[in-house]
């Protein structure tokens, strides 16, 4: 039961990345109608950035937490103006091409300039050892990490609810046309908001950095789990992502407890059987073929 | 006339490029060569064919790689029957993920073929005992009744009606009235669908020979090479067979093949001159060819052609459509 405890917050930990993620993918993908694949290649250079900080200039982890995003932030709006914004006509699909291509650039940047071993980054000392809850010790750091990202999820959550831009960006995600039809102009909103979205995956990678091994791989394996997630809890849908975010996390951990085998390709799993029952995701809407 | 004289053509250009092939370049890069150019057809029959962007063609060239490089050490049987055994499991594997994939279309298709491809990539990493996770499968043995084919240059050209038979097989599947279909399908699934075919079967068995001919192309791979590695099974792989096709052109079929032997020689030139930095390089390509190049190198000449004769209409290029709400996908 203890263990059962533990493995839930685990997996409450790694879903946190998960719905970091997933928000970030959806609300991109909302607004520019583009998966950005590169989304776990700007999660890694989140963590670089932690990493680099300290390495170069001896700066700790809250000023990380404090600049990073904002650096990825801008990196997002370049990436936008000067890339994915040229295929704003097309196909998807070309979009999702693009941004693959963007992370192998990305990745090979960084391991010619690191290799591939992990760096090594420690959790600010406020944040090390751990709480106790009574039945179990649970590092701090990864209590920090939860209740952070659950704050972040709220905060957007507010965001996107209570403030007119939020409005409109959720309008714009959700029903893309009528929003437009309605006489909202949606495309200023397209640049920040792709910002924003890489700026979330940043503020990830900066999570990760002293609980994860940071290699320049650690965004693209993780960013396919991702896909499934959102598939998982329907792409359109930023409320579904997160909680698929969460959900998959934890049930992952808890498959760790009794299969371990199981637990990498759960998601999948999970995925397939969405798929056979949901084809739209948990909190995607159905659309009637035309 | 002409044109089908101007294809006979072709035709004669192409095979005597493949067997000209490992005197023009290192016989192991020929050999490359001509595995990547069946993946890459392969993959162009689905997507620029069907109309279906599969992300996770590695799934089926990695798990072909594998089961062939099994019965070949195992069973000690000639390679071709070693590489049809994978091309099978291949297809057998394709079934399933068909028949979910199909189910979302679009982008969504591409994000969940990549998941599948994952599964794959994690099955094969866990499967410790048959598979040798990270060490990768090593001593795939290269029998055919005693005859010796450990230099290079002689496994190409065994190899090589093997990889002709697959894309005879390609050619076969888009000239035929079920190659039809999946243009259309491609073009407007719906209309299909109100002319009474049933849509999903249609891409689940294109899907089906898609894998079977990446299958065969991977278990030659693992033939070749000596080895099936988890690189096989890995996105990377279903990444670079997808700028292939991207890169020779969406839908011209032998334009994948060109564009893979391109890759496969810009990657050795470099890898030969010591650059470290290979897929910083493909990932450029990639960058460029979607934002400017996006007919490819056959479908580029094809319009240069066509509208230089002045008839009919140039080709548009693949997918100019404007972006549609994603939530207007149609949910099957």
């Amino acid at each position: 039961m203890v263990d059962l405890l533990q493995q839930v917050f685990n997996g409450l930990v790694s879903g946190s990345f998960y719905a970091l993620l997933a928000l970030g993918l959806a609300v991109i993908f909302g607004m520019l109608g583009v998966v950005n694949f590169a989304h776990g290649a700007f999660y890694m250079l989140g963590a670089f950035g932690t990493y680099i900080l300290l390495d170069s200039w001896g700066l700790g982890f809250w000023v990380a937490l404090l600049v990073v995003p904002p650096v990825l932030f801008v990196l997002g709006l370049v990436l936008e103006r000067t890339l994915v914004h040229r295929l704003r006509e097309l196909d998807p699909l070309y979009g999702f091409l693009l941004t693959f291509g963007v992370t192998l650039i990305l990745q090979d940047l960084v391991r010619r300039e690191y290799g591939v071993q992990s760096q090594p980054y420690q959790a600010p000392s406020a944040l090390s050892g751990s709480v106790d809850f009574g039945l179990f010790d649970y590092p701090t750091y990864q209590v920090f990490v939860l209740v952070f990202s659950v704050a972040t999820c709220v905060l957007v959550w507010l965001l996107f609810t209570r403030t007119r831009v939020g409005v409109v960006v959720r309008a714009a995600t959700e029903r893309a046309e009528l929003t437009r039809a309605l006489g909202i102009d949606v495309g200023r909103w397209v640049t920040p908001v792709f910002g924003f979205g890489i700026a979330l995956a940043g503020l990830a990678g900066v999570l990760a950095a002293p609980m994860r091994a940071i290699t320049p791989l650690m965004g693209a394996d993780l960013i396919i789990v991702v896909f499934a997630v959102v598939v998982i809890g329907g792409l359109g849908s930023i409320f579904g992502s997160v909680v698929a975010g969460f959900v998959v996390g934890m049930l992952q951990a808890v498959a760790n407890l009794y299969v371990p085998a199981l637990s990498q390709t759960l998601v999948f799993v999970l995925m397939a059987a969405v798929l056979l029952w949901r084809p739209a995701g948990l909190f995607g809407r159905e659309e009637r073929v035309a | 006339m002409i044109a089908r004289r101007l294809g006979l053509g072709w035709l004669a250009v192409g095979l005597a490029a493949a067997v000209a092939l490992p005197w023009l370049v290192y016989p192991p890069v020929a050999l490359d060569i001509a595995c990547w150019a069946l993946f890459a057809v392969a993959l162009d029959l689905l997507l620029g064919f069907t109309g279906l962007l599969s992300f996770g063609h590695a799934a089926f060239w990695g798990s072909s790689a594998y089961a062939t490089g099994l019965v070949a050490i195992h069973t000690g049987l000639p390679f071709p029957v070693a590489v049809l055994a994978g091309a099978v499991v291949a297809m057998v594997l394709a079934v399933p993920i068909g028949v979910l994939s199909v189910r979302r279309t679009g982008i969504y298709f591409a994000m969940v073929t990549l998941a599948f491809a994952q599964t794959v990539y994690f099955g094969a990493n866990q499967w410790r005992s048959v598979t040798g996770g990270e060490n990768g499968l090593q001593g795939v043995p290269r029998e055919l009744g005693g005859v010796d084919l450990s230099d290079p240059f002689v496994f190409y050209y065994f190899a090589l009606p093997l990889v002709l038979a697959g894309l005879f097989a390609a050619w076969r599947v888009v000239r035929s009235p079920f190659g039809r279909v999946l243009v259309a399908i491609r073009d407007n699934p719906a209309r299909v669908r109100a002319l009474g075919y049933p849509v999903e079967r249609y891409e689940v068995l294109a899907i089906v020979l898609s894998a079977g001919l990446a299958g065969v192309a991977g278990g030659l791979f693992a033939v070749g090479h000596g080895f099936a590695s988890l690189q096989e099974v890995y996105w990377t792989t279903s990444g670079k067979v997808v700028i292939m096709t991207v890169l020779g052109g969406i839908g011209t079929l032998w334009g994948a093949a060109i564009g893979a032997a391109l890759l496969v020689l810009v990657e050795d030139q470099l890898a030969t001159a010591g650059f470290d930095g290979i897929n910083l390089v493909t990932g450029l390509v990639f960058v460029v060819v979607v934002l400017l190049f996006r007919r490819g190198i056959v479908g580029t000449v094809r319009h240069l052609l066509r509208s230089r004769r002045g008839r009919g209409l140039p080709d548009p290029e693949p997918g100019v459509e404007p972006a549609s709400a994603p939530e207007v996908e149609p949910v099957r």
